[in-house]
């Protein structure tokens, strides 16, 4: 039972901490998001020269073998910087499917593309009726002249405007909600057939509604098991709740920093308002539930490569229960203690509170986890 | 970072968890699942238990017959002891009086009282508030007077848990009123035969007397059972408070009846047919609670983690939040199993020991709604959670 980082794992924090601080202070962020994509071509390749694309892959894929600790640590680091790339589309989600079901020849072909960042990927997954359900999957990917056809929609595609390709869950047998019968394809976002209306998103990234009409796949396009996609959806998912439970904990230190110190400086009658009872309690309150959202994170970030499906799923669950809360409420209060000026676009505590509200609808909200743990029992079991 | 215990962690958890399985009183363990009041005997008689093996004051340094265990040992001790359920070895000698005494005492003291804590032989109880001073307890007015060799106390203490089985009383006195409040303070052991001692007690809305008031009327006090130096009770008292970071949170106590409100739930029917525990939106609110109980329990682990290395001095963040939620969370706990029963929970049924009367309703009911209104001192005792919050915005936020 330890809570240590290694020596490596201090060194990656500082390096990172030290990266967020120096290129991505407000103002720089306010001009990566106006590029293209939405965010910075140059930050995305300094990312790749640091190791940081492949952070997550084996050696031999052109990665560093890094554990959930190193997403987490990394994470954090870009919930405090509001961070606009799409790791988590490329990385954490599609890397991370590719690393666990992958074919040889997709992840070489893939995998050290990622890590050069010379290939961004996004995953569409969710469609209009599921919510948050992923079996619940409409898309078809039916079997024809040797390979496949896929047709279906899929919505808010974390990233999806930008991606070079995608990895789609389609249908390949049974109906909506089996878990059997879902499958994992590989699909070139300029393909024929495919629609992508990108769009920004309330808290200054990108998504984007994507459309498959009679889109051809070839035999090699199937990522994983065919028909038995769900496991991994689930753990990669799993994996990448993980990851933005880190994003979100860094979002919330930030507010919580950011409102300390303006309790501290802003003065009205003739004191700091930090002087004040009911503003002090308040903020010791957002301390607490910061800490419990860290603590949590870090139980996530163990259970994150678990094998143990069900026990993964309770405790992530769980984690992202705390998280959803935590950021709600640390949000809400950071606005409400920093008065009119947390309500301006020009200030940067709105863009942390915008951020951590929508981590919260991510991979299912509090509502949804906390309806999962309670079906699994909770989490006190008998000795 | 590595959040599973070792093989030895584990190991010395089942060494634990197979003593007080084998150790523990039957009748004690039934009265603390029913949540039950327990009588001295019973404390008594499980300290010494706990006292034969030597793990009475695993935390007290090992001349004084403490075990040298590892803060993590310490840790799933107290978890286990409080999953059990097994009472805590009485926490005003142990905890408070007893590590004051090592940290300030003289060897006469500590030779003298030691001994007799570990066993049990005195029992404990605490003089810090007075009538006039709760949260601000620095402003207390019991006054302690030298006269020759010996102090004469005058003065009024009140809150005192379970004095009517005291046989000491450790007190904070006023020895210096002229100086700033915080630094004419003593801290004085106190004979509860002491001719001018009076106990009365204080029923609390539960219909328990746990609570009493303490009257000191020209109590004679020798002088050699002043403790440390003259006017540094408040020191003494500040470290006394700090002592205990780790054990504040009450994680197992919370696991256990956690455990409890799901073998009611299990039971109780929820109308047509079904259980309690079918409920979904009855589980939820388990879950909700298990949920910030698990983060607790992992929050504790960081502060636990943190003192295996000796590090900083300074109060982790994390266990300023331990007493607060800790708190909260046990509050929660004990008001979803006085709804668990439902209407059941109305029948005012005192502690049924010794009744021959049958239970009105399913016999686990009873002490439920009691403990719910009793559980509501969680949050005041030891410093208000708003003190805490107090205290908090102050040392960690700087405000």
């Amino acid at each position: 039972m330890d809570f240590d980082l290694t020596e490596e794992q201090r060194l990656l924090q500082e390096s990172v901490g030290k990266l967020i601080a120096d290129e991505y202070d407000f103002e720089k962020r306010k001009g990566y998001s106006k590029e293209p994509a939405g965010y910075s071509a140059e930050r995305w390749a300094h990312y790749a020269e640091l190791g940081l694309l492949g952070l997550p892959f084996p050696e031999r894929l052109g990665g560093s073998g890094g554990t959930p600790v190193e997403t987490m640590i990394l994470m954090e680091a870009f919930g405090r910087g509001l961070v606009l790339e799409p790791y988590l589309a490329t990385v954490i989600l599609c890397g991370g499917l590719l690393r666990l079901a992958g074919s040889r020849a997709q992840q070489q072909e893939l995998i050290p593309a990622i890590a050069a960042g010379k290939l961004r990927l996004a995953f569409a997954y969710a469609e209009r009726q599921s919510r948050y359900d992923l079996a619940d999957v409409a898309a078809t990917a039916r079997s024809a002249g040797g390979g496949y056809m896929l047709d279906g929609q899929k919505g808010v595609v974390l990233h999806g405007d930008s991606a070079d390709r995608l990895i789609v869950s389609a249908r390949t047998a049974g109906s909506q909600p089996e878990a059997e019968g879902i499958s994992l394809f590989l699909v070139d976002a300029r393909a024929d057939g495919v629609s992508v209306q990108g769009y920004p998103t309330v808290d200054g990234l990108r998504a984007a509604e994507i459309g498959f009409r009679d889109v051809k796949l070839g035999a090699d396009a199937l990522v994983g098991v065919k028909d038995r996609a769900l496991p991994v959806i689930s753990r990669v998912i799993d994996g990448a709740t993980a990851a933005i439970a880190a994003e979100a904990v860094g979002t919330m230190t930030a507010m919580h920093e950011l409102t300390v110190d303006y309790l501290k400086t802003r003065r009205q009658f003739g004191v700091p308002i930090g002087s004040f009872q009911a503003l002090q309690h308040r903020a010791v309150d957002m301390l607490m539930s910061l800490e419990q959202a860290r603590s949590m994170a870090y139980l996530a970030t163990m259970m994150a490569d678990s094998e143990d499906a069900a026990e993964r799923r309770r405790m992530i669950s769980a984690a992202k229960v705390q998280i959803g809360r935590s950021a709600r409420f640390v949000g809400q209060q950071a606005i409400q203690l920093h008065g009119g000026i947390g309500m301006t676009m020009e200030y940067k505590v709105g863009h942390y509170f915008k951020r951590a509200s929508m981590i919260d609808t991510l991979f299912g909200d509090a509502d949804h986890h906390l309806a999962i743990v309670a079906r699994a029992g909770g989490l006190t079991d008998p000795i | 970072m590595d959040l599973r215990f070792t093989p030895e962690e584990i190991a010395f958890r089942n060494e634990v968890r197979g003593f007080f399985r084998a150790a523990l009183p039957p009748d004690i363990r039934r009265k603390m699942v029913d949540g039950r009041h327990l009588a001295k005997a019973d404390i008594v008689r499980w300290q010494r238990i706990l006292n034969e093996k030597g793990w009475a004051v695993p935390h007290w340094p090992r001349e004084w017959g403490g075990t040298g265990w590892t803060p993590i040992q310490h840790y799933i001790f107290q978890e286990e002891m409080q999953q059990a359920p097994a009472p805590q070895p009485l926490a005003f000698g142990v905890n408070m009086v007893g590590p004051v005494i090592i940290a300030f005492g003289n060897d006469a003291q500590k030779e003298r009282y030691l001994p007799r804590i570990r066993n049990i032989d005195d029992w404990w109880c605490q003089g810090f508030s007075e009538p006039g001073s709760g949260s601000d307890l620095a402003s207390l007015k019991t006054s302690a007077k030298r006269v020759g060799d010996s102090y004469i106390v005058n003065g009024q203490k009140t809150w005192t848990t379970l004095a009517q089985h005291a046989d000491m009383i450790f007190c904070l006195v006023r020895t210096d009123p002229t100086v700033k409040k915080q630094e004419g303070i003593s801290f004085l052991l106190i004979d509860m035969k002491s001719p001018g001692v009076t106990v009365r007690p204080i029923v609390t809305m539960d219909g328990g007397a746990e609570v009493n008031e303490v009257f000191f009327d020209e109590v004679k006090v020798p002088a050699a059972n002043f403790v440390g130096e003259e006017n540094k009770g408040w020191d003494y008292a500040k470290y006394l408070l700090g002592n205990e970071r780790t054990g504040i949170a009450r994680v197992g106590v919370s696991k256990e009846r956690i455990r409890r409100l799901k073998e009611l739930a299990a039971l109780e029917p929820a109308g047509g047919g079904a259980r309690m525990i079918d409920d979904q939106r009855f589980r939820e609110k388990i879950a909700a609670v298990e949920i910030e109980l698990k983060a607790l329990e992992m929050t504790q682990l960081r502060v636990v983690s943190a003192e295996r290395h000796g590090r900083s001095k300074k109060p982790d963040p994390a266990s300023s939040i331990l007493k607060i939620k800790g708190s909260e969370i046990q509050q929660t706990i004990s008001e979803l199993l006085m709804e668990v029963v439902g209407p059941y929970a109305l029948p005012d049924q005192p502690d049924l020991d010794g009744s021959n009367e049958p239970p009105i309703g399913p016999d686990y009911a009873g002490p439920l709604a009691p403990t719910y209104f009793n559980w509501r001192k969680i949050s005041i005792y030891g410093g208000s959670n708003e003190i805490q919050r107090n205290i908090i915005a102050k040392a960690i936020l700087g405000l």
